[in-house]
């Protein structure tokens, strides 16, 4: 399946695909409005890692055995068997955060406010993932392979 | 109004030329009907000839034609000739009156060899020392202009339509073997006769119909090999260049034409690693001697001539072949009205030389099956 | 501490109303003028620490940000303006000499934007280059005075080294130190892409790069960093620095700071050490010495490399120009006054050398007069900003041209003349890693690439208008230029006539 890898070399740490993550996942879709309008800002669901000039984009690796769906205490945590796309139901998510203590990855944060788990979606719904498709320096590849695909 | 060589005057042209490669000669009739034809490519402000093999009896000697402002520019010449040359013969030129052509300069000529001791004092070859009196004519001498310089040819040339040109010098009275004519459009005109075209140095005459976008880079790599432009002609870039490579440098005809019209980096790129080798460096050492844009040229020697295209054809020439005869034009026309059902007719393709030349000096080496396309 | 008496240059406008403390500009500003102030909730700035250089307005995911020079000003006064002003209070302050980058930005006249261009117009038709064959490629070296052939057609002729260029372009020398590893990463790329060459600089040859020697010219200047066999004959040429057009008779600093493990490996000095160009090269003292430096590097290579030679464009510029030709060197690259540099002391960025046009046209015409225009190749460069700058050097008598500024600017350069600072925020000119990493050479090598591609399809399109299919026929073909409002005089130097004439 398609995955976001990232080339931490040119990583800049600017932030922007966390922007750009919180508007994909707004209800406007609009930077401006996401931040500004919506009464609950949602959290994005992508975090920079960063240690000295070392940064990278961190986001969820949709394994193919995720540890985070068979820990799920109330089945949120789905892998869509032709997608490979591991979402999470906030509607059924209760926020027990089992999810994020199985996961190798810290990749899945906590929505506190909605007390639920947010992770990436890959942005399903719009076909390219908002963080790949503005990050402005080229850092992050959304592709079959790894990144010299 | 500026005189030609203080300004540079862009031109449209007929050109004609024609030889029979056994070297018999014919009259000047036949290329006076060949370039009357064109009559519309020209504007009646130059029109001219050379032609090959028509001084016999003096065939050793320097013809000079030389057009004179005034008798004192005539005499100041005479003098600068005599002093340097042995004159065997001069004459005024034989001319006809007629209406058509007015203004008539005086026009000389003199067969001349040049004085052994004013020979060995410049330690010049006699070519060098006639390039550097024709230079020292030109250019210090107002109003005297040697408009021809060769051996055993002539130019003839005017302000007027090239068939009144022909008229005039009565040059249905010449004989020679190879024949070439020039009609000129030129854009605006100082009405002077040595703007017309033939343009001749020693035995190379150059007629032309085009204008050369490099005329300054070619001129400046001409002066850097001691050569003067006075006429600022494309013309006279023309002559030099050849006379450069032909005469100092004895790079074969072939060659020169290779160098003129170059082939393309792409074409020399996939040549095989012996023709890569000369093409390419025939390209770096002569890149400035390419010309460029559109031109259509004549370029005669005592045996034989070469008439080529640029590389991508920007002016018409068509070429054609009857028995030991070839025939060059602008237009097919101008071939036809002179020699009705040609053995062969054609059109050269762009930067592909057609090589007239004397039978006894065919040579064959490997550039005469390479062809040039642009 | 007493009072500074300088007000800041630039002024941060933020459009509270588009700012979502989104800190991406704080995180993307070296100089940190940007920081959120946690009693106020909102992002706030420091103008004092701006130096212009937009990078957080790029980055700006909501365009909130715009920099505007300061309002602030002295009192209207023609001769003693705010610069002039504030450079006294700078210096009253340190005691230093004035410190700047890139080029001279003074208004002095740009004789590019003086001259015209050519075009065919029924007498001679135009060439349309998407039809018709169009020939950019040059070759940079002595050219001998004829060919030699055997009976065969056997070239007999030495071919004296060339160097081949696919366009008429060149990347200026810009050293590793004073630019990033990203910047070298970059312009080595794109001009393996292109069919070019980029410049080491004097800096030495980064080991990761020497796979682009064949597009690589290595620089031999006054320090000597980085001159090794392997550097000289890794390279397709050698060029000797003797000026730049930047800061003519003066050396270089790169200052320890920036001589990084990888610096101090290249440039073969310890780390952070200052590494100091002298003004002359201290084994060159005149021209028969240069002649001997010329050939000591054609000995090292083999006589298989061209060697040039740099100089700054300066008064006497042809007859130095006619001295290098005869002292055997392949080519001379001529740097203008405007020409830009990692730091220079800014009096003499802004005073010393003079412009590249007159420079190309006064040595373009020495060397023809003396009948050795044909010995050697001429580079120019000193802020050549477009095609047509391109076109107008050529037909004034240059070979080619390198580009220094336009390549950074493609690169991102946004022209704050800091890069002496070494905190620049594009990533270019600096060694911080945080800040290399911000130029992708993946992305920055393509940018180059574009730019040379889109000035070669502009030169292809003048040449076509002019009648001409091959750019060796623009070399000295100044009938194509005209000049618009210069004296006499100025048209005498450039070898043109006037506009009409």
């Amino acid at each position: 399946m398609k995955k976001i890898y990232v080339k931490e070399e040119v990583c800049i740490g600017c932030k922007l695909c966390e922007v750009y993550c919180i508007t994909s996942h707004s209800k406007y879709k609009d930077v401006l409005k996401a931040f500004k309008f919506e009464s609950i800002t949602p959290t994005p669901k992508i975090v920079v890692e960063e240690n000295g000039p070392l940064s990278f984009s961190l986001q969820c690796r949709h394994c193919d055995d995720a540890p985070c769906v068979k820990a799920c205490i109330t089945g949120a945590m789905q892998k869509d068997p032709l997608t490979g796309i591991v979402t999470c139901n906030t509607d059924k998510c209760v926020g027990c955060w089992t999810c994020i203590l199985t996961c190798g990855f810290g990749a899945i944060l906590r929505d506190e406010k909605n007390k639920v788990a947010s992770k990436c979606d890959l942005c399903a719904d719009t076909g390219e993932p908002a963080c790949v498709k503005n990050c402005p320096n080229d850092a992050l590849v959304y592709s079959e392979g790894g990144i010299k695909a | 109004m500026l005189k030609e060589g203080q300004v540079r005057i862009p031109s449209g042209c007929a050109i004609s030329g024609m030889m029979d490669q056994t070297g018999a000669v014919f009259t000047g009739q036949k290329i006076a009907d060949s370039i009357a034809t064109m009559h519309d490519r020209s504007n009646g402000l130059g029109g001219g000839f050379a032609s090959y093999g028509i001084y016999p009896e003096f065939k050793d000697h320097y013809a000079f034609h030389i057009f004179y402002n005034d008798l004192q520019s005539r005499q100041e010449t005479e003098e600068y000739l005599k002093a340097n040359f042995v004159v065997a013969f001069e004459e005024k030129i034989p001319t006809r009156k007629i209406p058509q052509i007015t203004n008539a300069p005086l026009i000389y000529r003199y067969f001349a060899l040049p004085k052994l001791e004013k020979l060995n004092d410049t330690e010049l070859t006699d070519d060098d020392f006639i390039v550097k009196f024709v230079f020292d004519v030109n250019i210090k001498i107002k109003g005297a202009y040697i408009f021809s310089s060769g051996k055993n040819m002539g130019v003839f040339k005017a302000v007027g339509y090239p068939e009144d040109v022909a008229e005039f010098f009565k040059l249905e009275s010449y004989s020679g073997y190879i024949w070439t004519a020039h009609g000129r459009f030129p854009t605006n005109t100082p009405g002077w006769w040595g703007g017309a075209h033939p343009f001749n140095l020693l035995n190379i005459s150059v007629v032309h119909n085009g204008e050369l976008s490099s005329y300054d880079t070619n001129r400046k790599y001409l002066e850097e090999f001691g050569y003067v432009c006075t006429l600022q002609t494309d013309t006279e870039v023309v002559a030099y260049i050849f006379d450069l490579l032909l005469r100092k440098q004895k790079l074969p005809i072939n060659l020169v034409c290779k160098v003129i019209a170059s082939p393309l980096w792409d074409q020399i790129d996939r040549m095989s690693p012996k023709e890569k080798a000369l093409y390419s460096s025939l390209k770096i050492i002569y890149s400035k001697a390419l010309l460029n844009g559109p031109f259509s040229i004549i370029v005669t020697f005592e045996d034989g001539f070469v008439a080529i295209n640029d590389r991508i054809k920007l002016r018409p020439l068509t070429a054609a072949q009857n028995g030991d005869m070839i025939y060059v034009a602008s237009e097919e026309s101008a071939i036809r009205e002179v020699c009705k059902n040609p053995e062969k007719i054609w059109i050269p393709r762009g930067g592909e030389p057609v090589v007239a030349k004397l039978k006894q000096t065919n040579t064959n080496e490997i550039y005469e099956s390479k062809e040039v396309t642009a | 501490m007493s009072l500074n008496y300088l007000t800041p240059e630039f002024k941060v406008i933020r459009d509270y109303d588009l700012c979502i403390n989104c800190k991406v500009c704080m995180r993307q500003c070296a100089n940190e003028v940007h920081s959120y102030d946690e009693q106020l909730y909102k992002m706030v700035a420091d103008d004092f620490k701006c130096v212009n250089c937009q990078r957080c307005v790029v980055m700006c995911p909501t365009h909130a940000l715009t920099i505007i020079n300061h309002p602030q000003d002295f009192r209207q006064h023609a001769n003693w303006s705010y610069d002039t002003i504030r450079d006294i209070y700078r210096q009253a302050e340190t005691g230093a000499v004035l410190l700047t980058a890139m080029g001279n930005d003074k208004p002095y006249p740009i004789y590019w934007d003086k001259m015209v261009v050519n075009a065919s117009q029924v007498t001679n038709p135009s060439i349309d280059p998407l039809r018709e064959p169009m020939e950019l490629r040059v070759y940079i070296g002595r050219k001998p005075d004829k060919i030699e052939l055997d009976e065969n057609l056997n070239v007999k002729t030495q071919m004296p080294p060339q160097l081949k260029l696919e366009v008429p372009i060149l990347f200026s020398a810009m050293s590793y130190g004073s630019i990033s590893y990203n910047a070298h990463a970059s312009l080595s790329r794109a001009a393996e892409k292109l069919g070019i060459c980029y410049n080491t600089g004097e800096g030495g040859l980064h080991k990761d790069f020497r796979k682009y020697g064949k597009n690589t010219i290595v620089q031999v200047a006054s320090g000597r960093f980085g001159v090794n066999r392997e550097y000289l004959n890794t390279a397709a040429a050698v060029e000797i620095k003797i000026g730049q057009g930047a800061k003519p008779g003066i050396g270089g600093h790169l200052p320890g700071e920036k001589v990084s493990e990888d610096v101090s490996e290249t440039r073969m000095i310890p780390v952070g050490s200052d590494a100091i160009s002298p003004a002359p090269h201290h084994d060159i003292y005149s021209i028969e010495d240069l002649s001997q430096l010329i050939f000591s590097l054609k000995e090292a290579t083999d006589y298989k490399k061209p060697v040039g030679v740099k100089i700054a464009a300066v008064n006497n510029v042809a007859a130095i120009a006619s001295g290098i030709a005869r002292a055997g060197a392949d080519y001379i690259a001529i740097d203008g006054f405007r020409g830009g540099t990692g730091a220079a002391p800014k009096r003499i960025r802004d005073n010393v050398g003079i412009p590249i046009e007159f420079a190309i046209a006064s040595v373009d015409s020495r060397l023809r007069s003396e009948g050795i225009r044909h010995t050697v190749s001429l580079i120019a460069s000193g802020s050549i900003r477009n095609s047509a700058d391109i076109i107008k050097a050529i037909a004034l008598g240059a070979d080619a041209v390198y580009i220094g500024s336009a390549a950074l600017i493609a690169l991102g350069c946004h022209m704050c003349q800091k890069c002496n600072t070494g905190k620049c925020n594009w990533g270019i000119a600096t060694q911080d890693p945080y800040l290399v990493k911000r130029l992708n050479p993946e992305i920055g090598y393509k940018r180059l690439v574009n730019l040379v591609t889109a000035w070669g399809h502009e030169i292809k399109e003048m040449l076509g208008g002019m009648g001409i299919n091959d750019i060796e026929s623009l070399k000295g073909n100044r009938l194509m230029l005209r000049g618009i409002g210069m004296t006499q005089k100025e048209l005498d130097i450039l070898g043109i006539l006037a506009a009409g004439e």
